[in-house]
């Protein structure tokens, strides 16, 4: 089988779509959530999910077959953790700001159960390169609903974007405007609302398409 | 002794798992169906909090510190020191449900090994891990084993508490009519943040 052949194409583009991790399998909800009132350490996080779900089906994915079948939890565990201790030490080395932000769920992806999830249903029956492509396509479907919560919360919330101010302050109600800033956004409350509209527009489009 | 209980009743409700922090949530969405379940699956999660948290408390100030048995600043291992004990004691609970309680162990299924990967047990760890470094006069502070206790058992009720309560609300909305895009997943989100909007009114609580 060739590298780019049609059945890696699905096995990649699937979890961006029709297999989104969140809005389909319900995996990985609690990060989600939590990271996502601004788009930046959204985003961050979102690559770290991504990086680290890629390698560890590769490195699972190598050694599945050496595995004992009683013990593979605790293996995919430390697997998974050594990779998350290095991530989170590269995201305090160059960005501390986002990683002081993201305080525990850097942590948390050890836990995250779409890391779990791939392992166990991908990687341990499939080799390297497929386990690799299935791992980068679910972290970013990850990324992609992390990114459009963060959006929405960030601009509605602060009216910034990245930290650049995207609704001029003169529209501002205490400048004499008519816009107000909604606080609401930023509380976690507001997270769950907006996944679960992002999950009701994601389920009517694909249930059109059948 | 007053720190203890600010600390339990501030961690059932103002830093609540589920509505202030989302730790949990996929056990906490797939098994909120029944009362009956759900109940002991949040005894089940209270139970590995009340050991693993004391457990990493002592692993972190008495091995991992730089002032530990070591001698040496080790605390770049603690992810994988604290899964390992996590993992370890939830597949000591498993047996022990098995034995004593079949039924339970039947109807929690896959959920029970997956309490290892719950994010609620390791983000407590996580937390503690930070509130050992706040100052002892703060409100959250975790000075000795006492208080990790006291935030493992108040941790463990306020998730047992908010699954109880959306399985509550879950059976009965089996009846409503609810637009077919939004049935399951996305309802149950609509209610868990309606849930959060109103536990959000405990966050000035101070004793």
């Amino acid at each position: 089988m060739s590298l780019f052949s049609k059945e890696n194409g699905a096995v990649f583009t699937g979890p961006l779509n029709i297999n989104n991790p969140i809005a389909v399998q319900v995996l990985g909800i609690c990060s989600a959530l939590a990271v996502t009132s601004q788009l930046k350490p959204a985003i961050v996080m979102g690559l770290s999910v991504t990086v680290i779900t890629a390698f560890a089906n590769v490195i699972i994915s190598l050694i599945r077959k050496t595995i004992p079948n009683r013990i593979r939890i605790i293996v995919q565990l430390v697997v998974v953790a050594a990779l998350v201790t290095i991530v989170s030490n590269i995201l305090k080395a160059y960005v501390y700001d986002v990683s002081v932000q993201l305080s525990v769920y850097v942590g948390l992806i050890i836990t995250n159960c779409i890391l779990m999830g791939r392992l166990e249903a991908f990687a341990l029956q499939n080799g390297p390169w497929e386990s690799f492509l299935d791992g980068v396509g679910n972290g970013l479907g990850y990324a992609v609903i992390l990114v459009i919560v963060g959006f929405v919360r960030e601009l509605l919330g602060s009216g910034t974007l990245l930290g650049f101010t995207i609704i001029p302050s003169s529209v501002l109600m205490e400048n004499g405007g008519l816009y107000l800033h909604n606080g609401m956004m930023t509380m976690p409350a507001m997270a769950l609302i907006i996944l679960a509209c992002v999950i009701w527009a994601h389920r009517s489009i694909n249930d059109k398409e059948k | 002794m007053e720190h203890f209980f600010s600390l339990l009743v501030r961690s059932i409700f103002v830093d609540n798992m589920i509505f202030a922090f989302f730790l949990g949530m996929c056990s906490y969405l797939a098994v909120s169906k029944t009362v009956k379940t759900s109940l002991g699956l949040g005894i089940a999660v209270t139970f590995v909090l009340l050991i693993t948290v004391p457990v990493d408390y002592l692993l972190q100030t008495k091995v991992l510190d730089a002032s530990g048995i070591l001698g040496v600043d080790l605390t770049f291992l603690s992810f994988i020191l604290f899964i390992a004990v996590i993992a370890g004691m939830v597949q000591l609970v498993e047996m022990f449900v098995e034995r004593f309680s079949p039924s339970l162990y039947a109807a929690l299924g896959i959920f029970l090994p997956l309490i290892a990967v719950n994010c609620a047990i390791m983000g407590a760890s996580l937390f503690m891990q930070q509130r050992i470094l706040m100052p002892a006069e703060n409100s959250q502070s975790i000075t000795n084993i006492g208080d990790c206790f006291a935030y493992a058992l108040g941790s463990g009720i306020g998730w047992t508490l908010a699954i109880v309560c959306l399985a509550a609300i879950r059976e009965k909305m089996a009846y409503s009519d609810v637009p077919k895009p939004l049935q399951g997943l996305g309802i149950t989100f609509i209610t868990v943040g309606l849930m959060a909007m109103a536990f959000m009114c405990f966050s000035g609580l101070t004793l």
